[in-house]
């Protein structure tokens, strides 16, 4: 009964949250509220029983994402004013790809048939006596290994175009360079000479 | 799996008892000022308070594009250690195979990271 109760809480909140991140006026209200689905989303992980992806969505997607928007809504310095100037004359042509993409969704929601085993199917029976982390990494690493590896070559990807993007090395920073001063000799940088009384140098 | 979410149950419990309280702390002065007849709002009540910025320009402002690199920099990473922890409790299921190709995944993201550092983006000047 509390399981109920706490899936419709969850389920609610988070499709109430959803609406609000895409008619919020103000964008950085729009990533809190998004925030506000992610918290929900685990707590229905949990309910499954998935606790690791739970964790994980509030680690990744709460933690580092979430900041990840903020800044990029920050960044924008876009007047929204300005930008919601032209809705009226877009309107028609916003409601007519709208009504496709309704359209389209309907026909696909029509033409959906269920199994009926799907109850039975939609969930794969955890292992016995395993936690759910180590049911993941007993499978993970052994039998998708070819996922987990292209996962890795994507954060790879990631990380290296998000350097070639955004890195760029400033001018005129003047820098210690420890080994190059550890390297210095004294003979590279005062030099003795005999000066002749009388003559100057 | 209905024990793993009754592991839960205190948890949901405290979520309760945080959610009522805040509402109280924040809905009580409202509901008593209103019914009690004390709401008395000038515009000294109402402006920002003295010690306060007066809000005198846009909050968007545009900021250092290198906050956005050390956050995509840490996501990766984030991922990266989130993928150990499932292979640190199954280390002894997943055996030799398992261990090799996590060190092969930690390897392409050391070459990423080697990558990183001599082009100097966790540097910050």
């Amino acid at each position: 009964m509390i399981q109920a109760l706490a899936f419709y809480l969850f389920a609610s909140i988070t499709v109430i949250a959803g609406m609000m991140v895409i008619s919020a006026k103000n964008p950085v209200h729009s990533v809190l509220w998004l925030i506000l689905a992610f918290f929900n989303a685990a707590g229905l992980f949990v309910l499954l029983g998935a606790e690791f992806l739970a964790m994980i969505l509030v680690i990744v997607y709460v933690g580092a994402v979430a900041v990840l928007f903020l800044f990029v809504v920050m960044m924008l310095d876009i007047n929204f004013e300005e930008l919601r100037k032209g809705f009226y004359t877009y309107l028609p042509f916003g409601l007519l790809v709208g009504a496709v993409l309704l359209g389209e969704l309907a026909i696909v929601g029509l033409g959906w048939v269920t199994s009926d085993h799907a109850a039975s199917l939609s969930r794969m029976p955890a292992p016995a006596n395993v936690t759910n982390t180590q049911a993941l990494g007993q499978i993970l690493y052994t039998k998708y290994v070819y996922v987990f590896q292209a996962s890795g070559l994507i954060l790879l990807t990631a990380m290296i175009g998000a350097i070639v993007l955004t890195h760029r090395t400033r001018g005129g920073v003047r820098k210690q360079n420890i080994g190059e001063q550890n390297m210095r000799q004294p003979s590279d940088a005062t030099a003795l000479v005999h000066v002749q009384s009388g003559e100057g140098l | 799996m209905p024990h793993v979410a009754a592991q839960y149950l205190p948890v949901l419990i405290f979520l309760g008892i945080a959610i009522f309280f805040s509402c109280l702390f924040v809905g009580l002065p409202i509901i008593l000022a209103n019914l009690g007849g004390f709401a008395n709002p000038d515009s000294e009540k109402l402006s920002a308070y003295e010690c306060g910025f007066e809000p005198f320009e846009d909050a968007r402002g545009k900021f250092d594009v290198r906050f956005y690199l050390v956050a995509i920099l840490f996501i990766i990473f984030d991922l990266e250690v989130a993928f150990l922890f499932p292979w640190a409790v199954s280390l002894r299921a997943v055996g030799v195979f398992g261990w090799a190709s996590m060190m092969v995944f930690l390897g392409v993201l050391t070459v990423g990271f080697i990558y990183e550092w001599k082009k100097g983006a966790l540097e910050w000047e």
